[in-house]
């Protein structure tokens, strides 16, 4: 069963720390899809803790670390792992946020914008389709001959917003990395779940070493849950890493 | 000791999708000429100090990193002697 999203994952293999926040709960479905189904060598990463214990890509899961009080990822952003994170980040190091680990991401500023309530003011838990807007970002760049990604969304403040002139600054470097689209790869209104400003899922920084995304590759890397797009990701990553 | 009491509001330009949804309520209860609901914030907390300028930084520091986000909102304070 699982062989089936396994790829063959040649050369050096980095190592993965999934950071774990007081109301994470998404962080066991990463740890599982990069070990048992990549067979990545991965650990958590408790948020109290100072080291990042030399991994290679570190990432930030999904859920409502302190109970998203205040602002989600508001408190979190402070947490004392959170001093090493954006200083590996700073330096280059490979930094995945998904849903709330995007929030968090925003919060400490590493990437641009903020997250606000969805549009409709409710909980949108269902599968979406992104189409990759920037198809040479480590993250991305092994991926071919897809329209679209089938992920789902987990999430009620999804709606990316940033001022004029930080969407034309994101644009311009080539930043938007995913953007809500119908299974066939057009942006539309209706394709979009949250009312993301320009449809936007998925944004990188500058340096092309820090991601966030709101969809959940995590919760589609398995065959058996019936879809695998998002473990193309994690893939990528795990192939072009060290390229 | 001082009382802060401090407002936080998002800008006008930035959506409130809880302000709009409220006033769809008051739409409902027929109150017609209720416009622009906006939905902020109100934190209270006290600063251990006797020192107004320096109960003054403190709560601005608390207020730009953590309370607000600049990003989207503002804030304003009082603070009052206890």
């Amino acid at each position: 069963m699982l062989s089936e999203t396994k790829s063959p994952i040649s050369g050096k293999q980095p190592k993965f720390g999934v950071v774990v926040f007081p109301g994470s709960n998404c962080d066991h479905d990463t740890y599982y899809v990069l070990r048992k189904i990549l067979d990545m060598d991965v650990i958590f990463l408790w948020h109290k803790q100072s080291s990042l214990e030399d991994c290679d890509v570190i990432i930030l899961p999904g859920g409502f670390s302190y109970g998203d009080y205040l602002r989600t990822g508001a408190i979190a952003r402070f947490s004392p792992i959170m001093n090493e994170v954006i200083r590996f980040a700073n330096k280059g190091g490979y930094v995945l946020g998904i849903c709330n680990g995007f929030q968090i991401l925003l919060e400490a500023g590493l990437l641009p914008g903020v997250m606000i309530r969805n549009e409709s003011l409710n909980f949108v838990c269902k599968d979406i389709y992104l189409k990759i807007e920037n198809k040479e970002t480590v993250y991305t760049k092994g991926i071919n001959g897809k329209n679209s990604l089938k992920i789902p969304v987990a999430h009620g403040e999804g709606n990316y917003f940033a001022d004029e002139i930080t969407l034309r600054e994101i644009e311009d470097n080539n930043q938007i990395v995913f953007k809500y689209c119908t299974s066939d790869g057009s942006i539309t209104n209706e394709s979009n779940p949250n009312g993301s400003i320009m449809n936007i899922a998925g944004i990188i920084n500058k340096k092309g070493n820090v991601l966030g995304m709101m969809p959940h590759p995590e919760r589609s890397s398995d065959s058996v849950l019936g879809k695998t797009d998002g473990s193309l990701i994690f893939k990528s990553l795990v192939n072009n890493i060290f390229n | 000791m001082f009382k802060a009491k401090v407002l936080i509001k998002r800008r006008k330009t930035i959506l409130d999708p809880q302000g709009k949804a409220v006033e769809i309520g008051a739409k409902h209860l027929g109150l017609s000429d209720i416009k622009n609901t906006r939905i902020d914030k109100y934190i209270e907390f006290n600063v251990d100090t006797n020192n107004k300028k320096a109960a003054e930084e403190e709560v601005n520091d608390y207020c730009k990193k953590l309370l607000a986000n600049p990003i989207m909102e503002d804030y304003e304070f009082t603070l009052e002697e206890i």
